[in-house]
């Protein structure tokens, strides 16, 4: 981000922190959470091969692309 | 025809009074006339829009059943991928991506016949209240160019609204829907969580965010509910139920005997005067066509639009961490010898909005060892004691009910600065998500003081959906007899048309 942005932002941070900090009023310790609407478990299918994506179509919005591959800057460190 | 409802135009096309070809047409030329001032769509596609429309009328001239909705155009929030068309969630770190893949609701549309026309304005990510969070510019409410048409699906409203699309897709994470059907007077349901599969809907917070139907009428709406319901083994958050029968109950709007829970904590304070006054007087319809008002307390929900910004964001905080410019979307800064780091930095610095990063960074702060327990921790607590809430209030009655939006349209640019006030836009419809439940926006009239549209929002337990429909459609009809003639016939007119 740039200066600017960073200076705009921390002060309202601090007012939106203030504001969503409510919630610790009313969540007391016997309270258990709650991540999602449905009571779900793991959801499996069958391991079984169902047609999907050809590897032009998965590179198809790729920035670069190299050998049917996504070409990715360098990753480790700066010294080669 | 472009004035007309979805299955007014599906039943001309159906008596051969007018080919789907020659309807699609009309949209596009409407929106060639008013889309300038309004700014409802991202993209069109005239090719792909026609070439379905003329399908439809081959299939349909070689006397093959079609379904309800087919020849039928549609305008698809541009959150929702649609192989080969350019999708950006009003982003610019998304721009010109054209998506190899459909989403399951698009599949569903284009078997059942819909014709696509094109892709609809909303905020970045669907993260807003009034559409000004695109990347692509604010989408303008046709009923005062100088409002907004609610957010995020600001685009999907105003082309309904326009009279350039009869049915549009919306996205629900906390009333972006609802709210944007409430300040346009159209009508949008968000419909329980797990029903609409959300394989292909870009996310934003995955445990809240669900598609649904936009329409003008709620017949249409239901309509395309059950076009795009059921379950998607592509979701593995989909739920393997039967589909609600809303268009049984959006034809019938029975309402006698109906147990109507009007939600004490969400009329008062900070309501607008005529919004209050509109959602009485319809209130007194339902009561006249046989509905019991009972009033429910649901006093956790004060604490709903503070949880609600702790957990969206800390989801969104996860869930676009695949923006990394890599593997799709943009990449800037690739400099030989940059490392990636720098360039995923470099690219999400240039690609995101404001609203996006703000999102972000409270989500990662949220989520951050030390202070998750106090901020995400608490929030999901809080979403504990909001189902609580519903859970009592609905062994008290069917539905319940209250202002969709605590204000109308309010002017572009009003509320760009202050985030909180932006966020209080959603107090009352960010409680159905939290629960997972479903909500729908009627138009409840216009707001005596400014002339603009009133929603008014019916809530129904999960998987219920049908409720919404019933109730939705006896108020629809009892609005109707009153005014003589739809809120939409009141719209000012646009691009000197008409």
């Amino acid at each position: 981000m740039t200066d600017q942005e960073l200076a705009h932002l921390s002060t309202e941070m601090d007012v939106i922190l203030n504001a969503v900090a409510r919630v610790q009023e009313v969540a007391t310790t016997d309270i258990p959470p709650t991540s999602h609407p449905l009571p779900l478990r793991n959801v499996t299918r069958p391991d079984v091969v169902v047609p999907s994506l050809t590897p032009e179509q998965a590179l198809s919005g790729a920035p670069a692309k190299e050998d049917g591959r996504f070409r990715v800057p360098q990753i480790l460190g700066e010294e080669a | 025809m472009i004035t007309h409802s979805a299955h007014e135009m599906a039943a001309a096309m159906a008596a051969g009074e007018i080919t789907s070809e020659k309807l699609t047409q009309q949209h596009f030329d409407r929106i060639a006339e008013v889309d300038a001032e309004v700014h409802a769509f991202l993209y069109l596609d005239h090719e792909g829009a026609l070439a379905q429309a003329r399908t439809v009328d081959e299939a349909r001239g070689r006397g093959e059943k079609v379904g309800p909705l087919a020849g039928v155009p549609l305008a698809l929030k541009d959150i929702i991928v649609q192989k080969g068309i350019p999708t950006t969630a009003g982003s610019k770190i998304l721009e010109g991506w054209r998506p190899p893949y459909d989403a399951t609701i698009v599949t569903k549309m284009k078997n059942a016949g819909i014709v696509i026309l094109g892709k609809t304005n909303c905020d970045e990510f669907a993260m807003g209240s009034s559409t000004e969070n695109s990347a692509y510019g604010p989408t303008h409410n046709p009923w005062d160019l100088s409002c907004i048409p609610g957010g995020s699906g600001g685009g999907s409203s105003a082309s309904l609204a326009a009279f350039e699309a009869p049915l549009a897709i919306g996205t629900d994470t906390g009333g972006s829907i609802r709210q944007p059907a409430a300040v346009t007077g159209t009508v949008g349901v968000k419909p329980t969580y797990g029903g609409v599969s959300r394989y292909g809907l870009i996310a934003f917070s995955s445990s809240l965010d669900q598609a649904g139907p936009c329409a003008r009428t709620v017949l249409d709406a239901a309509l395309l509910h059950e076009v795009i319901a059921g379950h998607d083994p592509m979701d593995a958050t989909s739920a393997d139920v039967s589909v609600p029968q809303v268009v049984n109950a959006a034809r019938s709007g029975e309402v006698k005997g109906i147990k109507i829970g009007v939600v004490k904590e969400l009329n008062g304070d900070g309501y607008q005067a005529g919004v209050r006054s509109r959602f009485e007087e319809s209130l007194e319809l339902l009561a006249n066509a046989g509905a019991e008002i009972v009033e429910v307390s649901c006093p956790n929900f004060e604490y709903a639009l503070a949880a609600y910004y702790l957990i969206a964001p800390s989801e969104c905080s996860s869930n676009l961490a695949r923006f990394d410019a890599m593997r799709y979307g943009m990449r800037k800064g690739d400099d030989d010898g940059v490392s990636a780091e720098l360039v995923m930095n470099i690219t999400r610095e240039v690609g995101f909005g404001r609203e996006v990063k703000r999102r972000i960074i409270l989500g990662t702060y949220a989520l951050s060892s030390g202070y998750y327990d106090a901020y995400y921790g608490s929030a999901q607590k809080v979403r504990t004691l909001i189902m609580q809430d519903f859970n009592n209030a609905f062994a008290k009655a069917d539905v319940l009910v209250s202002p969709t939006a605590p204000t109308t349209a309010f002017k572009i640019g009003e509320k760009a600065d202050d985030p909180l006030a932006m966020y209080l836009n959603d107090i009352a419809t960010i409680p159905v998500n939290m629960a997972g439940i479903a909500g729908m926006s009627l138009p409840s009239g216009l707001a005596p003081e400014d002339g603009l549209p009133t929603g008014f929002q019916i809530m129904a337990p999960a998987m219920q959906d049908q409720r919404l429909y019933s109730v939705g459609a006896a108020l629809e009809a009892a609005l109707l007899s009153k005014w003589g003639a739809p809120l939409l016939s009141r719209i000012p007119a646009l691009g000197g048309a008409k």
